[in-house]
């Protein structure tokens, strides 16, 4: 964190850089690195960068992350990072949902407030409103420029259950929730919230957001990519590491367990709901029944009154439910769900390269190979000295060669970086869901006993009212439990 | 069942509170102890299975004293409880008469069995039986009947004995004067506010009973669905290293959240019961306002069948036909009578009149008892009921608050293993 304060380097997955650099003193020489890189005139970069995504796979994978050695630094900082999260340095809210009606549609923005003391943005608060389209969007870009990192879950974009209505209160106040949450995991991220993107979305005005939207990989090279994904998970990895069959595992059985969560919370608030329904109508009951009595008006008034209130603790906790652990059990259902996403696509990167190795042995074999039979008939035919044919053949396999041994080296490193990134992000991801889902739990457990603590006081205060006025009969009252 | 009789003590309801005039419960105690099943051929001489009860008598001075013999017992079932109650309709017309527990499982949700042979059906008849001997015992007019004597005390031979008592055909004439309509033209007001009342308090307390069952089936739901998350946590602790402990731990907690549900609704159960026996009392109620009408209104037949009479005397006497009768008619048509024929046209008339006003005078007594009667029962009721729905309200404030005890206990609980997530 430190270093990347000092630095002030800018560490994102963008595929160009904007030359606004802030003034940093000239210090470590690792830095300075990226520092020339960026004085690149653009259609440098911009071949640099294209060269590298056929290679790679990850569209906006600029070199600048790859040998940025303050990235590196970022990865091996994962595992210093336990429980360290005292240092924050940027804080986002996102709140105040308003309507936006044009000709064409209408839309919900919300307002994203930044404040921050990092030395990459030009000031210390910034006050933004972005629409689901745009988080949408920095969502996708983070996902691209880092595959196999693990990118908190949006979300989603219409509930099917329930047929809660597009522009309904609650669901524009669950999805501005959800939205703060998304955020918040994403700045809380050491290598996510330097994204280029990210300080856009957090600080440009709405023109400016569109016009850098349309910059990045160009639709035929994501195009590529889909393609290139495709035939790599098709073709499937041989070798996984042991170690991520278990995170894979682990992911399938906590995907399971999540869902079922999710669905039993969500099962509980409606039940509460309709509970609180039918106990509505009990307090009104016993208020009529008072209008008939002369005696009993006042324990009859009493307990229509306690229903009442007890009514309004149980929505309260209804609300507590809905807003808190429900969603979050939600969150981490999606959460799976990217998981196994990013699972996948480490395995297409490994795959990749086993492709290339497979390649590169078949290749080994041909240049071994006698040309006797294949292409000596061939060359004879089309009037060619076979001798010739050969050495130009050799000659072309060599070429071959050499060319793959250059990808397959930089496919290892990106399979090292991926497995790394994977790595070390799991960890961070496995403390977040701990700390997230415990929060959650203690959370409901805190409102329900708050709620039962409401109830009992209303019905004791009930007790000793009636009790000043019953005198004698206090013994005569039945016992309550066995 | 067989459960020791201290501990099924603690259901009852009444308690003698009589000031004035002796009650049977002041030296006698009364138990119905036990619940069997029997099997015996009945009156078509098909094979049935019934439900027997065991009602056991003690003299209250051993109790006191501290010796405890065996009780006197004998069995019965509910039809004979029925017939004994009918007995007491009959025979008290002024007296407001305790209710019988229900026939049939009314106002259930879903978990009850309406069927009566269920276990749990069958115990709290059993209670609502025990409180109605116990009710009677404590009345001075009903519990010093002799009828009620035996009935605790023989079990063979009493049918016959009530059936002699000619009971039966009484019962009949009753229901059909009960249900007929007729016009009083001047009731005592505090009768009709009375039935008016019983009406308004049958509706309430039927739209009460039928909330609660509602509200127990929607509790009943949200108790039990956080069972699932006792069975999700124990399946999920099973991949985590860190949170298996925490969460295994919570999880039973939710299974013993969801298992609370089940005594909390059976209490709930009892206090249903308390309120249904005020609305079948409800019955009772507004039979006595409805015999009080029955009195009036054969008084005032009485006395208008002899201001009718006596008007004819009069007419008779001077000779003028003031109303249109069928003699009139004739007299002018055929001619008028004869003195002679109208001599004896007075004496019968006489007659009449004389039996007439000892009629009416009767009638007025029996009203004027009745009234008396009946009100001074329907003010003790009252103060009964006020007393006992005070007490049920009282005893559901309680029920409430040992079910939020419960729930604080459990969710306490439940957060300290979440931390430890």
């Amino acid at each position: 964190m430190k270093l990347r304060k000092e630095g002030g380097g800018i560490m994102s997955g963008s595929a160009t850089e904007p030359a606004v650099l802030p003034p940093s003193p000239a210090q470590i020489v690792p830095t300075d690195l990226s520092e020339q890189m960026l004085e690149l005139d653009d259609d440098d970069d911009l071949e640099v960068f294209s060269k590298d995504v056929t290679v790679t796979d990850g569209g906006a994978f600029s070199t600048s992350d790859q040998i940025s050695p303050c990235s590196l630094l970022n990865q091996y900082g994962f595992e210093e990072e336990e429980g360290d999260s005292n240092v924050k340095d940027i804080f986002v809210t996102v709140d105040n949902p308003e309507s936006h009606v044009t000709t064409i549609e209408t839309f919900i923005t919300y307002r994203v407030l930044t404040k921050t003391t990092r030395s990459e943005f030009d000031a210390s608060e910034y006050e933004v409103r972005r629409r689901y389209q745009d988080f949408l969007w920095l969502r996708g870009r983070l996902e691209e420029a880092h595959p196999t990192l693990i990118v908190h879950p949006l979300p989603e974009k219409f509930v099917v259950k329930g047929m809660v209505e597009r522009f309904s209160d609650d669901f524009i106040e669950t999805r501005k929730r959800a939205l703060h949450r998304f955020l918040n995991h994403v700045a809380e991220h050491p290598i996510l919230s330097c994204s280029e993107d990210l300080k856009v979305f957090l600080t440009a005005q709405a023109w400016e957001l569109t016009s850098h939207k349309k910059q990045g990989p160009g639709f035929l090279s994501r195009m590529g990519e889909t393609v290139r994904a495709v035939a790599a998970s098709v073709r499937g990895v041989r070798n996984r590491p042991e170690q991520f069959n278990a995170m894979q595992e682990y992911v399938e059985s906590f995907g399971q367990k999540i869902s079922s969560l999710d669905k039993i919370a969500q099962r509980i608030v409606k039940e509460q709901k309709e509970y609180l329904e039918e106990l509505r109508e009990c307090g009104p009951t016993y208020t009529l029944w008072s209008g008939s009595e002369e005696e009993l008006v006042e324990p009859l008034k009493g307990v229509a009154s306690c229903l009442d209130r007890c009514c309004k603790e149980k929505e309260d906790q209804v609300r507590q439910l809905s807003e808190h652990l429900a969603p979050t059990l939600h969150e981490y259902a999606l959460c799976a769900d990217t998981l196994k996403a990013v699972l996948r696509r480490r395995d297409n990167i490994q795959a990749e390269l086993e492709a290339k190795n497979d390649a590169l042995a078949t290749k080994k074999i041909d240049r071994e190979a006698e040309p006797r039979e294949r292409g000596v008939v061939w060359q004879s035919l089309l009037g060619r000295d076979p001798e010739e044919a050969r050495q130009q053949k050799q000659h072309r396999l060599e070429g071959e060669i050499v060319e793959l041994k250059e990808d397959i080296d930089k496919l290892e490193d990106r399979v090292e970086w991926a497995n790394n990134a994977l790595k070390g992000d799991w960890n961070r991801w496995q403390r977040s869901k701990r700390r997230d889902l415990r929060s959650a739990f203690v959370h409901m457990a805190e409102k329900n006993v708050d709620y039962y603590e409401k109830c009992l006081a209303v019905w004791e205060s009930f007790l000793v009212s009636q009790r000043t006025e019953f005198g004698d009969g206090a013994e005569r009252r039945l016992p309550s439990t066995s | 069942m067989k459960v020791h009789v201290v501990v099924k003590m603690k259901r009852k309801r009444v308690k003698d509170r009589d000031v004035c005039g002796t009650t049977l419960l002041k030296t006698m105690e009364i138990n119905v102890a036990e619940a069997e099943k029997r099997t015996g051929k009945n009156a078509v001489n098909m094979l049935e299975t019934y439900t027997v009860y065991l009602i056991e008598t003690r003299p209250v001075d051993t109790v006191s004293e501290g010796i405890s013999p065996t009780p006197d017992s004998l069995w019965r079932r509910y039809s004979e409880f029925e017939i004994l109650r009918n007995y007491l309709l009959v025979t008290y017309p002024f007296v407001v008469v305790p209710p019988l527990p229900e026939k049939r499982a009314e106002f259930v949700w879903h978990k009850l069995s309406a069927d009566n042979m269920d276990p749990d059906f069958v115990e709290r008849r059993r209670v609502g039986l025990e409180n109605f001997l116990l009710r009677v015992a404590s009345h001075t007019a009903l519990s010093n009947d002799k009828i009620f004597f035996t009935f605790l005390t023989e079990e063979n031979g009493w049918k016959e004995i009530v059936f002699e008592t000619g009971f039966q055909a009484k019962a009949d004439s009753r229901l059909k004067a009960l249900n007929a309509t007729f016009r009083v033209k001047n009731p005592d007001k505090r009768f009709a506010e009375m039935k008016h009342y019983g009406d308004e308090l049958q509706s309430v307390i039927s739209q009460l009973l039928r909330v609660r069952a509602r509200v127990a089936d929607r509790l009943y739901g949200v108790y039990k669905v956080h069972g699932n998350y006792g069975r999700v946590f124990s399946e999920w602790s099973a991949i985590e290293k860190e949170m298996g402990d925490g969460l295994q731990s919570a999880g039973h907690h939710m299974d013993a959240y969801a298992a609370s549900v089940d005594d909390i609704l059976e209490e709930e159960e009892h206090y249903a019961d308390q309120l249904k026996e005020y609305l079948f009392y409800m019955d009772s109620l507004k039979a006595v306002c409805r015999k009080h009408e029955l009195t009036q209104f054969e008084l005032e037949m009485a006395a208008q069948d002899l201001s009718s009479k006596k008007q004819q005397r009069e007419e008779l006497a001077t000779g003028t036909v003031r109303t249109f009768s069928l003699k009139g008619m004739t007299s002018k048509l055929f001619g008028q009578e004869t003195p002679e024929q109208r001599e004896a046209k007075m004496k019968v008339l006489e007659e009449q009149i004389q039996e007439g006003e000892e009629e009416v005078k009767e009638k007025n007594s029996e009203c004027d008892e009745f009234v008396n009667n009946a009100w001074c029962d329907i003010e003790r009721f009252k103060d009964q009921k006020d007393h006992d729905l005070k007490e049920a309200l009282i005893s559901y404030a309680i029920m409430q608050i040992s079910m939020c005890k419960k729930g604080i206990q459990v969710w306490s609980n439940a957060k300290e293993c979440f931390n430890k997530m």
